[in-house]
């Protein structure tokens, strides 16, 4: 209310200003820059306005068709990958042994695929994959499966998706198994005495609690597989044709191979965008469904079944101590 | 509904090979009849929980039987168990209502949809949960929680025993009274044998008509609150049971004289027999035991404190190494600190090795 006012109170904002100006807006209004201009090399810049963005988002053009299909691409791949990894995890997480050296076996086992960098996850693969020498490849075509994802479509996404699966299961599976921890022995005896059956236990126990670290699990899982760059290029490089190629692949063709900056810069803050919203979309369901458990502690006592009697006379003298 | 037997029942968390000593429950053989209500009392670690646990299946014994109206149902699961359980924290399931909450354990035995319905409107009576039913079980306080676990278990028709286990740990000291109050009434309007276990003795004497104190995996008495009180079986239940506990001193008992540090008191009973080599020792409660002034012929002791508790008072006195609480009557003071205890000879027992001698008249 009698705040008082100090303008030297802005010295102590001006280094975080200064670093999130050079960090974050400056690169940023670079690429909006860029976005809006069209450039033959040289360093020569043309204007060309909004066009780049109308050319986006209209199939009929070459930019427009490539980025609308590399989107789709992306989008039913994170969908794929969600359906298998969130239910794997679950059923992971509920295999894992809850006491003794065999959980500390379990977590180490199920870190080591998430402490591999993403470009030998993807050579591991490219290599563990080829028909020649690789060991998968080899022994899918010795058993007279005619797998090359080189040349095949569906072979390629197979690949991707399994890698994928691979490789993330296990964020999923550690993300359920730490809210199964939290999950207090009672409630298990509870339902051990209420006849429930191992189905029942993980609908009216196991899953609800789970709820809330899925959702993260959702969350990153999803923002992960919809930014995917590294492990495509290097197993498929978005091949064959352009069948595995995702938006972040075509977007660093259309930058560093084509050099096309303006168009380039106009996917980027489309694709920027995309994943802001997708972001706060989540952040709301999250933090609304953290609004909603709160209000259900704090309006406990208006549903109280028997509102003690002998309870007003103690909430009465509260006033009076106050003015002593 | 049934009675309850336990058959020379032992339970070691190291198996049945450790030492035992070990044993988190030593061996027992009791009976537990059928609509009675029944306090299991005793410090943590005594081996209260094991019992309740291994009576309602969630821990197999290392040796021994479990009888339920004779029929021995010691390899059966759980589930097959017809047995109630309250824990310590409300355990209530997040997603449903009340009402499904309650109807729970009888879905899960497959009850036609009818008689579901039919019990969980009568238990909804019972426990003043009726306008509850229909809201989301999660909204509830501590105490409705409490009362919904309870609720699953008494909606069964066919449980032998509800046990509980300190089911009042998390409810506010008054509504801990006024549910009290309802396991109470509930016991008498079903006519269900219910086992409740606590640490706290004003819990255990006001819901038990049997209090089975418990002490280091052994059951050492089972009896009423009166017995409990009058004739603690050992100096444990003596000490444990009662504020300020019983007064335990060693002494020489001969006939029915006992000499306690050079003084002599009288007993009520002659004990000639004791077994040889026993530690012995007299116990008297703190209400049979009246300071007055220093007298001849009175064991003197000196007072360190008196404490009052508005309706008695307390003397805490010293003699030699032993201590002691003594009722002061109104009006007692001590000018030098030093006051003579006199003690009422039919109170005071004696103990070998801390178990009761019973005397010869």
């Amino acid at each position: 209310m009698d705040k008082t006012v100090n303008q030297k109170a802005w010295f102590l904002v001006l280094p975080v200003f200064l670093v999130v100006a050079f960090s974050a807006v400056l690169p940023l209004m670079t690429v909006v820059n860029y976005s809006m201009q069209d450039t033959f090399g040289n360093n020569q810049f043309f204007w060309n306005g909004v066009g780049w963005f109308k050319e986006l988002l209209d199939p009929s053009t070459d930019l427009g068709g490539r980025f609308l299909a590399s989107l789709g691409r992306n989008l039913f791949f994170s969908l794929v990958i969600l359906a298998i990894e969130v239910p794997l995890g679950i059923v992971v997480a509920l295999s894992m042994p809850r006491q003794g050296w065999t959980v500390a076996a379990c977590l180490v086992i199920l870190a080591l695929p998430l402490l591999i960098p993403w470009n030998v996850v993807g050579t591991i693969w490219q290599i563990f994959g080829r028909p020649d020498i690789g060991l998968l490849g080899y022994v899918l075509n010795a058993a007279g499966i005619d797998y090359n994802y080189v040349s095949n479509d569906i072979d390629a996404w197979v690949t991707v998706i399994v890698m994928d699966v691979w490789h993330w299961t296990s964020l999923v599976a550690l993300l359920c198994y730490a809210g199964l921890k939290s999950i207090p022995e009672a409630y298990y005896q509870a339902a051990q005495i209420d006849g429930a059956s191992r189905w029942a236990v993980f609908k009216a126990i196991q899953l609800p609690k789970m709820n809330r670290v899925l959702l993260i699990a959702v969350l990153l899982r999803f923002m992960d597989s919809f930014m995917i760059y590294t492990e495509p290029f290097v197993v498929t490089g978005g091949g064959p044709g352009n069948s595995t190629t995702f938006v972040s692949i075509e977007l660093v063709k259309i930058a560093l191979g084509q050099f096309d900056l303006g168009k380039a810069a106009a996917l980027s803050l489309v694709y920027n965008l995309i994943i802001l919203i997708v972001c706060w979309i989540f952040y709301t369901v999250m933090t609304n469904a953290g609004a909603e458990r709160k209000v259900q502690a704090e309006s406990e006592p208006a549903v109280e079944p028997k509102p003690s009697v002998v309870l007003k006379p103690v909430a009465a003298l509260k006033p009076k101590e106050g003015v002593a | 509904m049934a009675r309850i037997d336990l058959v020379d029942l032992a339970h070691s968390y190291g198996g049945n090979d450790a030492p035992q000593d070990s044993f988190a429950l030593k061996p027992v053989t009791m009976t537990w009849r059928q609509g009675g209500a029944y306090a299991l009392l005793g410090p943590s670690g005594c081996g209260k929980t094991t019992l309740l646990n291994v009576i309602s299946g969630i821990i197999t014994p290392s040796r021994g039987r479990i009888l339920f109206d004779g029929k021995d149902i010691t390899p059966l699961s759980t589930q097959k168990r017809n047995i109630a359980q309250v824990f310590q924290f409300p355990v209530i399931y997040d997603t449903m209502t009340v009402g499904q909450n309650l109807a729970f354990p009888l879905k899960n035995r497959g009850v036609p949809k009818a008689e579901v319905d039919k019990r969980v409107a009568e238990i909804g009576r019972l426990l003043d949960l009726e306008p509850y039913l229909n809201r989301k079980a999660t909204r509830l306080t501590a105490d409705a929680k409490q009362k919904i676990s309870l609720g699953r278990g008494l909606v069964r028709s066919d449980v032998a025993a509800v046990l509980f286990d300190e089911p009042l740990t998390v409810i506010d000291p008054e509504l801990k009274w006024q549910l009290r109050s309802k396991l109470k009434a509930l016991h008498r309007e079903l006519d269900l044998t219910m086992i409740y276990v606590t640490h706290d003795q004003t819990e255990a004497l006001t819901f038990a008509d049997t209090v089975v104190v418990m002490h280091d995996g052994r059951v050492v008495q089972s009896g009423t609150p009166a017995e409990l009180f009058d004739k603690p079986a050992h100096t444990f239940v003596g000490y444990f049971i009662g504020s300020p506990g019983m007064n335990i001193l060693p002494a020489e008992v001969r006939g029915r004289e006992a000499n306690v540090g050079g003084h002599v008191i009288a007993l009520n009973r002659a004990y000639d027999n004791l077994p040889a080599g026993a530690k012995i020792e007299i116990g008297v409660r703190p209400e049979f035991v009246e300071a007055v002034a220093p007298a001849p012929g009175l064991l003197t002791a000196r007072i360190e404190r008196l404490d009052d508790l508005g309706r008695i008072r307390f003397a805490r006195a010293r003699f030699g190494d032993a201590k002691l609480a003594a009722r002061a009557p109104a009006g007692f003071t001590s000018s030098d600190g030093m006051a003579g205890l006199k003690f009422d000879p039919s109170h005071v027992h004696v103990y070998a090795d801390s178990l009761l001698v019973e005397g010869a008249v």
